[in-house]
């Protein structure tokens, strides 16, 4: 930066020379400056942000697997799963026959049982009311599937609302089967 | 810019005296300087030593020593021994970890999983002690950062066993090693020829095993050490561009003044 | 300061707002147009870089706290939770950990700049007041996060120090036991210093808002310490200054960004990555390395009370260093033999430091003890004397005037 005029000894000249001299470079100068450290602080923030995201511990227990051995018919298992309970229900053909005979127009949120369980025996839900996250009662209510206590939602044998305020049915997690008695959550 | 390569410098000179002055000198014989391949702007782990590092570890210092912060999992992550999640899964089943308590009450032995800790040798601190002649194995998650000297002290203290000098009174159950603090040490030499059956090929000379277990050790202290120089690296680059950039916008601002 | 705000809110907001609340007016006047000697050198970049510290400090600290867990069972391995499994975590924890030290070599920097260009005489009695007050309330915040990792020096370095308290007469043991809040340092006492640690980076803030309120009041002292006397002598902040510190501050940050990401250990203690056992204690307890001074000072007096007595004494001596100084003229540049005496003071400061790293013992302690001497003798005797026999150089007419013959002689800068 040889070209910079040296020492400003007149001091009127001072006053007035700034903006005037070249000021596209210098604009560009302090463009780029301003730019590079805008960078810098988009840099930064982005760590400050993520830190609160799921941690590497929270993220290994993302997803788990199950052993259903144990279960039998009309039988019920809960485990944990990403801290919400999840019901695992080994459905009786009654059951099953009760959820596939109703009219999908008669419900509030209308879903065949075929997609909410590919494996009709093997019935798998995340166990949170959908109206306000409440844990659901299981084999209650008027359509003997779950009955959510804290503001009188009523499931069916699918997890299906019925009845009550709660807006949609209970939520399947993603999950499959690795054998035949052993399933994978999440 | 004499002001402020003299400010810098005295910056540095301040940090470099106290930094110095705050490692206490001891009695002990000083380490080698070791040229590992974690060191210096650009290091990084050597995969391969890991991997028999872990080796060395599980089948010899495992049986003493635990690794607490450590989990199955940490091993297929970025920067490490970096195993595959299926082989992680395998290594981690070939441990029995305590669960429960199941709907009885009882507690129960199962496989291990990935998102567990590495098994302890040793169901507490006092059992640890009695094992081992009232000396406690400490924990290796953080060894190489928790000894003055680091990488470069436990590769010494590894290969460095010797008999005693002359005039050296040994009480049972304990060893010379010069390294050591005192030079009583109550791990007898843990590492001897071929002691680990490596399976790439590499001769598991003591030598060997001491360099690939300790840089698995610094792996366990410091596995971001990969992914600070590397982002280290990265913002040097940009500060230096950016000190430059306000460097010159600075001399345009001043250039009517002074 | 001097004159009046330069201030013209230009738009319907900032015009309702300036009748309201005049932030933006304050702001403007603070730190856009106020005027600034023309003639400040580097070492007075160092005010912008410590705000920048404090903030630093403040915005990794509350994240650390997202995750830590101040309970003596669970607290190391927090901490190595957040090294091992938060995202970012270990580039956060060792932010926050050198971000300490680097606060502490520019305070010192900031301490002695003041001392070197006489900053702390009349009328800024109060703003060095003011900045030792910060420097305190730096220490205690300092001492009490070095607990909260709760490894060997974590623990013992708090027991050495709440010791301390015991050395008061009569009062002393209730007091260290108040503090612990048990019989030693212990869960309650990791809990309130946790409390506390968080509490104080605030009171900082505050008192800093005081200290630049302090500084603006007579404005800034100068490299020459003569009083701005035209607006010749002086340039508006903006953008003079702000450029010149963000260019010293991105110089700093090189060096902190080294440690951080190259050496982040090195200005810590091993011992600390082994979690506190209170059955075992380590070989040597050292302080941080921006305590050491003062932990020379301690151990240098060999009676438990005098020693505690001199160690508090060395800081709140800065207290009344105003007052020490008999000499009317500011800046060291025409006070030849203060510059050789604070010259001497400055390596007797690091000095001290290196034997506060050195076991007490041997010729150790009979430096400390000269280097104690020393200390206080630079306040005690030597200012109050030198005002009186020392001869001043010329002094020049006026700040503009002390430039104009210094660039033509090194057009250098």
């Amino acid at each position: 930066m040889s070209d910079t005029n040296t020492t400003g000894n007149g001091t009127t000249e001072t006053k007035t020379a700034s903006h005037e001299g070249e000021p596209n470079r210098r604009a560009f100068l302090h463009l780029t400056t301003g730019a590079f450290a805008a960078i810098g602080a988009a840099n930064v923030a982005w760590p400050l942000i993520d830190q609160m995201n799921p941690d590497a511990s929270m993220r290994a227990l993302a997803s788990i697997e199950v052993d259903l051995d144990a279960v039998e018919v009309g039988q019920s298992l809960t485990i944990t799963w990403r801290g919400k309970p999840v019901f695992i229900r080994r459905r009786t053909q009654d059951e099953i026959r009760d959820a596939e005979n109703v009219s999908l127009d008669a419900l509030p949120d209308p879903e065949a049982d075929k997609s909410r369980a590919e494996n009709p025996e093997w019935l798998v839900m995340v166990g949170v009311c959908t109206h306000l996250g409440c844990v659901p009662l299981g084999q209650a209510g008027e359509f003997n599937g779950w009955f959510c206590p804290c503001h009188g939602s009523h499931y069916d044998t699918s997890g299906r609302i019925r009845k009550g305020p709660a807006p949609k049915n209970l939520e399947i997690p993603p999950y499959q089967f690795v054998s035949d008695s052993r399933i994978k959550i999440g | 810019m004499n002001r402020l390569s003299a400010l810098v410098f005295s910056a540095l000179l301040a940090a470099g005296l106290f930094t110095t002055g705050a490692e206490a000198a001891g009695d002990a014989k000083h380490p080698e300087a070791i040229d590992w391949s974690f060191n210096g702007l650009f290091g990084t782990y050597d995969r391969d030593s890991l991997r028999r590092g872990y080796k060395v570890y599980t089948e010899v210092c495992a049986s003493c020593h635990s690794m607490n912060q450590l989990r199955f999992r940490n091993l297929s992550q970025p920067g490490g021994p970096e195993f595959t999640a299926l082989e992680v899964k395998a290594i981690a089943a070939g441990f029995t970890v305590e669960d429960g308590p199941d709907d009885y009450g009882d507690m129960f032995d199962r496989p291990g999983l990935p998102k567990d800790g590495f098994v302890n040798p040793f169901p507490n601190v006092q059992a640890a002690r009695a094992a081992n002649g009232g000396a406690y194995p400490p924990d290796l998650s953080l060894i190489t950062k928790a000894r003055s000297g680091g990488p470069d002290y436990i590769y010494a203290l590894l290969t460095g066993y010797e008999d005693p000098p002359a005039g050296m009174k040994m009480r049972d159950g304990l060893y010379y090693n010069p390294y050591m603090a005192g030079g009583k040490i109550a791990m007898a030499a843990p590492l001897l020829e071929d002691l680990v059956e490596y399976t790439d090929g590499s001769a598991a000379s003591v030598e060997q095993m001491s360099y690939d277990v300790v840089t698995f050790l610094n792996w366990a202290a410091e596995p971001e050490l990969e992914e600070r120089k590397q982002t280290g690296f990265m913002v040097l680059i940009y500060l230096t561009v950016f000190a430059g950039l306000l460097f010159f916008s600075m001399r345009r601002i001043w250039a009517d003044k002074h | 300061m001097s004159g009046e705000s330069t201030y013209q809110p230009n738009n319907g907001f900032t015009k309702w707002m300036d009748t309201r609340l005049p932030l933006l007016r304050l702001a403007h006047d603070s730190f856009v147009d106020y005027p600034t000697p023309k003639n400040l050198n580097y070492w007075w970049t160092f005010g912008g870089i410590l705000t920048f510290c404090l903030v630093t400090q403040i915005i990794t600290g509350i994240i650390l706290a997202m995750h830590y867990t101040p309970h003596v069972d669970h607290a190391f391995n927090s901490v190595e939770h957040i090294m091992r499994n938060v995202n970012h975590g270990w580039l956060i924890r060792y932010i926050h950990a050198n971000g300490a030290s680097m606060f502490f070599l520019a305070v010192y920097i900031h301490i002695f700049r003041g001392m070197y260009y006489g900053s702390y005489k009349a009328p800024r009695e109060v703003l060095w007041i003011l900045g030792v007050i910060i420097y305190l309330l730096m220490m205690a915040a300092a001492f009490m996060g070095y607990v909260l990792p709760w490894g060997q020096m974590s623990l013992w370095g708090a027991t050495v120090i709440t010791n301390l308290f015991g050395a008061i007469p009569l009062v002393g043991d209730s007091i260290a036991t108040w503090l612990w809040g048990g019989f030693s340092v212990d869960n309650p006492t990791l809990n309130r210093f946790f409390s506390l640690h968080y509490l104080i980076p605030f009171l900082i803030f505050g008192v800093v808002i005081l200290h630049i309120w302090a500084l603006h009041v007579p404005g800034n002292n100068n490299p020459v310490g003569i009083s701005v006397k035209s607006e010749q002598d002086t340039v508006p902040f903006h953008p003079y200054y702000t450029v010149k510190d963000g260019f010293a501050l991105v110089i700093f940050m090189i060096l902190f960004s080294y440690f951080v990401f190259f050496a982040p250990n090195v200005l810590g203690h091993a011992d600390n990555y082994i979690p506190a056992n209170p059955l075992v204690t380590p070989a040597h307890i050292v302080p941080e390395w921006y305590l050491l001074p003062f932990y020379a000072i301690l151990r240098a007096i060999p009676d438990k009370l005098g020693g505690v007595i001199a160690m508090v004494g060395a800081i709140f001596i800065l207290f009344v260093l105003p007052w020490l100084d008999t000499s009317k003229i500011r800046s060291a540049r025409y006070r030849p033999l203060f510059k050789q005496f604070f010259l001497i003071f400055v390596v007797n400061c690091l000095v001290l430091g290196y034997l506060g790293a050195m076991p007490a013992e041997g010729v150790y302690i009979t430096l400390a003890r000269i280097c104690t001497i020393y200390y206080f003798a630079h306040f005690l005797i030597i200012l109050p004397l030198l005002g009186l026999v020392e001869k001043p150089r010329e002094i020049p007419e006026s700040i503009s005037a002390s430039i104009l013959p210094e660039t033509a002689a090194s057009p250098a800068e």
